[in-house]
């Protein structure tokens, strides 16, 4: 039997419950208004009285409206038809819901109850199997969806029956599972998950071994992140967060990519709406929204389903792992989240830590980047969560508790500066202050050196010397004046400009230079580091800045140009002879 | 908003602080309007019988026995075509003796949409502003505040944005407006013919704080009237919203709230959301635009009012005195109308995008040279030609006062580079360059 309860207390979405029997932490509960059921959580419990956290507006609620429980945490619900779907935070079709605006209590279904799907059966009954194991697969776009043993079966089991090669609804029973103890239990396409614990029906987690390619080359060249990492992006407001999330979203090498818009603007999210089912994954020509799945919880949307929209997220991005399939997470943002927490936190009148977020917020934060990462699937082949989300520090400063907190947990950090924004210098990621701890892994660095060049990581390394060496002379040329300093620092400073301009600095805007391929990233850098071991003779500052300009300007062309055409070709001839003028041995 | 037959009137208040009255009381709802010694108020707290209310208009002489009535429903506002041409209050009653409107009367702060049903805004809103146009370009939809000092001219350059702006109807949601700026806005209003479309709530300086809570709401519950039944183009000027946040705080912390960041409750991010995020294009062609003023205290954009709506608008405007033409200009650096690329290059002429970022960069360079001179160095030749390129940009462009079409900027912007640089220092992309450079 259901617990049930009545309302004693209302402060805003938080809600006082009375209940008439057992309450689990977490527990999901309706509370009904004239016939409305509103979705709450269960976040405290103190002898009868159980606060809950409502996922909707509380206007027009009263003291004596009946509450009914559920028994179970909040949930979400896997099996085919998930991706290319726009969910809110707790995964409702958008597109079912009727009319202009969000009606409370209206819940629809994440998965379509009666699509039929084509099922090819991978295992035959007398198999031993156990939770995530596969046992047919259905075509989902281009994905094999695979129908796995329930995550929530922990014993190890037989496969009693499995129905042949067909067309099945999705609630159809496909295949007949007996425990240790004899019992049968149906398994159908869908199953269930709560979305705040972690997967972890695999083998094991090793650490991230290969780079994930985004073609954003201040990311792949100089602090690239792996597959099953994690990173994140901080930045004051108006430094490129959400253009930058978009160009990852758009040209990253995922099979997968699951946006969680977490109390951000709508209109972005709109963006990719309008978008995604028209641009083509330059990859495989197929287009953007097939690989794509949208959580959706913008700013304007109850607080409470934004803190739950990251877990959702999350849980889709291991089910889809589970496959074997690689997914890029990307968050958008982990500030909304936490201030979600910190809101609920304070109206729970808890004791505040630093600037009124609660006292586990790193904990919390901590927990959420550990459940990314690529891992061994049962049968031995690989699946992956790569995760990297935006954090907007108050005021831009990057001492706050969020981006304190996420600094810890996660592995790369791409810092926004203000001051490169600024001077419009997009992506306004500062080489400098930013960094990818995987670049120090043995294991990534002799992959770079294979796939890539065999001198690789030296050269990447190389490069950064050479941007920080350019930043120390153009201190000392501000400090001192153009002609008091030796040429030397103005060569060095020029030197770091063209990194900066031609490797740094990309046109997120420009149809070619958007998106560079790892190959086209070896060719630039290399070409820029060659002329950075040259030696030019200049008569005076202005001669050398003037030249280092010309540099500059004909080496942005050929990012412009389409790789290796005439167009390109015709650049880099015009580059060499440019060189030629002042180049001395 | 009358008192019906046979309500219950409760006498005892069980406590009253600046702006909280709280009492026993039964079978209320949240939200709820009441009448607390005849002011309006509004539940905010239920804790089994204890019902907590805020009184908009303050508390000052509210005695422990004051008659209260609950009304039975959240704030409304009577919707409908005559709402064009009126001024109304903080609470949407008429001002100026005006008698009240007859039409549907719909809650306030109603739901969002559902942004699966939103269209992507595309149409340009032209202001003859080339710091805007040509810089920082605004599409219908979108919502941007003008960040600028108490000093600054914001509420003018406003009041000419929307006019100039051609939309449909104009509403205004004044917080905290002092007596002086309400009236020149309805001069300026009544002077450009432009009366019949603009609507405006107001509380001023002269009101009390509390109930300037009540005016976002207001006017986005007409303008949502107007946009969604009616397919117009609905423009909502919001000046001040730091008043409007100034006024949350007050509250939250009668409430016993833990302050967050700057004394601000920790919800501001969200409650600034809920109004904002209101901006919208329906895929019927009707839209909300809002262009709101936040004022700064010492041009410091780390408060937490003004970096909390830097993460929730699409954009901002600074305001700014240029010291070398004593203009005053929208700064090129610290300015961003985030939906600028929907339209710039698309429904602008294909070079839009390249010049103004050429522009911006050769105006920082000049930025640079500034710093040199000061420090006492010498300017090179370049620097010598910048700052000449950044004094014309200021006053051939920048400047508020001017007032050109989108394409003349353009054309000015490709004779300044002409005039002082060479192609290679502009960095534009050849074909541009040889399309449109002047000869």
């Amino acid at each position: 039997m259901k617990t049930k309860g009545k309302v004693t207390g209302i402060i805003a979405n938080l809600v006082i419950v009375e209940v008439d029997g057992p309450v689990a932490q977490n527990e999901i509960c309706f509370i009904n208004l004239s016939g409305v059921n509103l979705k709450a959580e269960v976040i405290k419990i103190i002898g009868k009285l159980a606060y809950v956290q409502v996922f909707e507006s509380t206007r027009g609620l009263r003291v004596g409206n009946s509450v009914e429980f559920q028994g179970h945490m909040l949930e979400v619900s896997l099996g085919p038809g998930l991706l290319s779907k726009n969910f809110d935070g707790l995964q409702h079709d958008l597109a079912k819901m009727d009319g202009i605006f969000l009606q409370r209590g209206d819940y629809t279904d994440a998965l379509d109850m009666d699509s039929t799907w084509e099922f090819t059966p991978m295992v035959e009954a007398g198999k031993q199997v156990t939770a995530a194991d596969w046992l047919g697969e259905v075509p989902e776009n281009w994905v094999k969806h695979k129908i796995m043993v329930p995550f929530t079966l922990t014993d190890k089991y037989t496969v009693k029956s499995i129905v042949p090669q067909g067309t099945y609804k999705i609630t159809d029973t496909i295949a007949v599972l007996t425990n240790s103890k004899g019992e049968d239990i149906n398994v159908s396409m869908v199953q269930k998950w709560p979305v705040k614990r972690a997967i972890t029906a695999y083998r094991e987690k090793p650490r991230p071994f290969k780079i994930m390619e985004t073609g954003v080359r201040v990311i792949d060249t100089l602090n690239p992140i792996a597959e099953g990492g994690t990173g994140f992006i901080p930045g004051p407001f108006g430094c490129g967060k959400t253009v930058l999330q978009h160009a990852l979203a758009k040209q990253a090498e995922a099979d997968m990519i699951i946006v969680a818009a977490c109390g951000e603007r709508a209109n972005e999210v709109v963006e990719i709406f309008a978008e995604f089912p028209h641009l083509e994954d330059p990859r495989t020509g197929r287009k953007l929204m097939e690989r794509t799945t949208i959580i959706c919880n913008t700013s304007n949307m109850p607080v409470a389903s934004r803190e739950a929209s990251v877990y959702t997220a999350m849980t889709i991005g291991e089910y889809y792992r589970s496959m074997g399939l690689k997914v890029l997470l990307l968050a958008d943002s982990t500030s909304r989240w936490a201030q979600a927490l910190r809101e609920m936190s304070n109206r729970l009148e808890e004791l505040p830590g630093p600037d009124a977020f609660p006292m586990d917020l790193p904990a919390i934060i901590a927990n959420f980047y550990a459940r990314a990462g690529m891992v061994y699937l049962n049968n031995g082949t690989t699946g992956s969560v790569t995760f990297i989300g935006t954090v907007s520090p108050a005021g831009g400063n990057l001492k706050e508790p969020v981006t304190e907190s996420t600094k810890k947990a996660a592995r790369c950090f791409y810092a926004l500066s203000q001051q490169r924004a600024d001077s419009k210098r997009y992506p306004a990621i500062d080489s400098m202050d930013s960094y990818s701890k995987y670049l120090e892994y043995p294991e990534i660095q002799e992959y770079l050196n294979k796939n890539i060049s065999p001198n690789w990581v030296n050269l990447v390394l190389k490069s950064k010397n050479i941007v920080q060496r350019g930043k120390e002379a153009y201190e000392q040329i501000n400090i001192l004046g153009d002609d008091s300093v030796p040429l030397d620092y103005h060569d060095r400073f020029w030197k770091a400009e063209i990194i900066d301009f031609v490797i740094l600095q990309q046109d997120a805007f420009d149809k070619i230079d958007s998106n560079t391929p790892i190959k086209r990233q070896q060719y630039m850098l290399e070409k820029v580091m060659e002329i950075a071991d040259m030696n030019f003779k200049f008569d005076g500052f202005e001669q050398c800045s003037i030249y280092y300009k010309r540099i500059i300007n004909t080496l942005k062309q050929m990012n412009y140009a389409q790789f290796q055409t005439d167009e390109f070709n015709n650049y880099e001839k015009e580059l060499y002879t440019i060189l030629n003028e002042r180049r001395v041995e | 908003m009358e008192t019906k037959a046979f309500q219950r009137i409760y006498t005892q208040l069980m406590g009253i602080t600046k702006a909280t009255v709280t009492l026993k009381a039964q079978g209320i709802a949240n939200e709820e309007l009441a009448m607390v010694h005849g002011r309006l108020a509004q539940v905010v707290k239920i804790f089994g019988d204890m019902v907590t209310l805020q009184v908009f208009s303050g508390t000052e002489g509210i005695p422990t026995n004051a008659e209260v009535v609950f009304y039975g429903e959240p704030p409304k506002l009577k919707v409908g075509d005559d709402l064009a041409g009126r001024f109304f209050d903080a609470y949407g009653r008429p001002l100026f003796g005006a008698t009240e409107i007859e039409g549907e009367a719909r809650e306030i702060g109603g739901p969002s949409v559902n942004p699966l049903r939103r269209k992507q805004p595309s149409e340009l809103i032209a202001t003859g502003i080339a710091g805007i146009d040509l810089n920082n370009t605004l599409v219908t939809g979108q919502k941007i505040p003008f960040f600028a000092d108490p000093d600054q001219p914001f509420n003018q350059v406003m009041a000419m944005v929307a006019l100039r702006a051609q939309a449909d109807k104009i509403i205004l949601g004044g917080m905290g407006l002092s007596n002086d700026d309400f009236l020149f806005f309805k001069n300026v209003f009544e002077n450009a013919g432009a009366l019949d479309r603009i609507i405006s709530f107001v509380n001023t300086t002269e009101q009390p704080p509390v109930e300037r809570l009540l005016v976002p709401d207001m006017a986005l519950t007409a303008a949502e009237y107007f946009a969604v039944q009616k397919n117009e183009k609905v423009l909502v000027l919001l000046t001040d919203m730091t008043l409007y946040a100034d006024a949350l705080s007050i509250v939250s912390n009668r409430m016993d709230q833990i302050p967050s960041k700057d004394s601000m409750p920790g919800s501001l991010y969200s409650d600034l959301a809920k109004i904002y995020e209101k901006a919208v294009q329906f895929p019927e062609g009707g839209s909300i635009t809002i262009i709101a003023v936040t004022t700064l205290s010492g041009g410091d954009i780390t408060h937490a009012i003004p970096d909390n709506t830097g993460y929730i608008t699409e954009g901002q405007l600074f305001l700014r005195t240029d010291s070398d033409t004593g203009k005053v200009i929208v700064d090129p650096f610290r300015s961003l109308s985030r939906l600028k690329q929907l339209v710039i290059g698309k429904k602008t002429r294909e070079d839009h995008p390249q010049v103004m970022n050429a522009a911006v960069r050769l105006y920082a360079d000049a930025a640079n040279a500034k710093t040199k001179l000061e420090n006492g160095f010498d300017l090179t030749e370049y620097d010598e030609r910048a700052l000449k390129f950044a004094h014309d940009y200021s006053m051939k462009l920048l400047a508020i006062d001017i007032n050109i079409e989108v394409d003349t900027m353009l054309d000015t912007a490709w004779q300044l580079f002409a005039k002082y640089f060479s192609k290679t220092e502009v960095a534009i992309k050849n074909e541009l360059v040889q399309k449109y450079w002047p000869n």
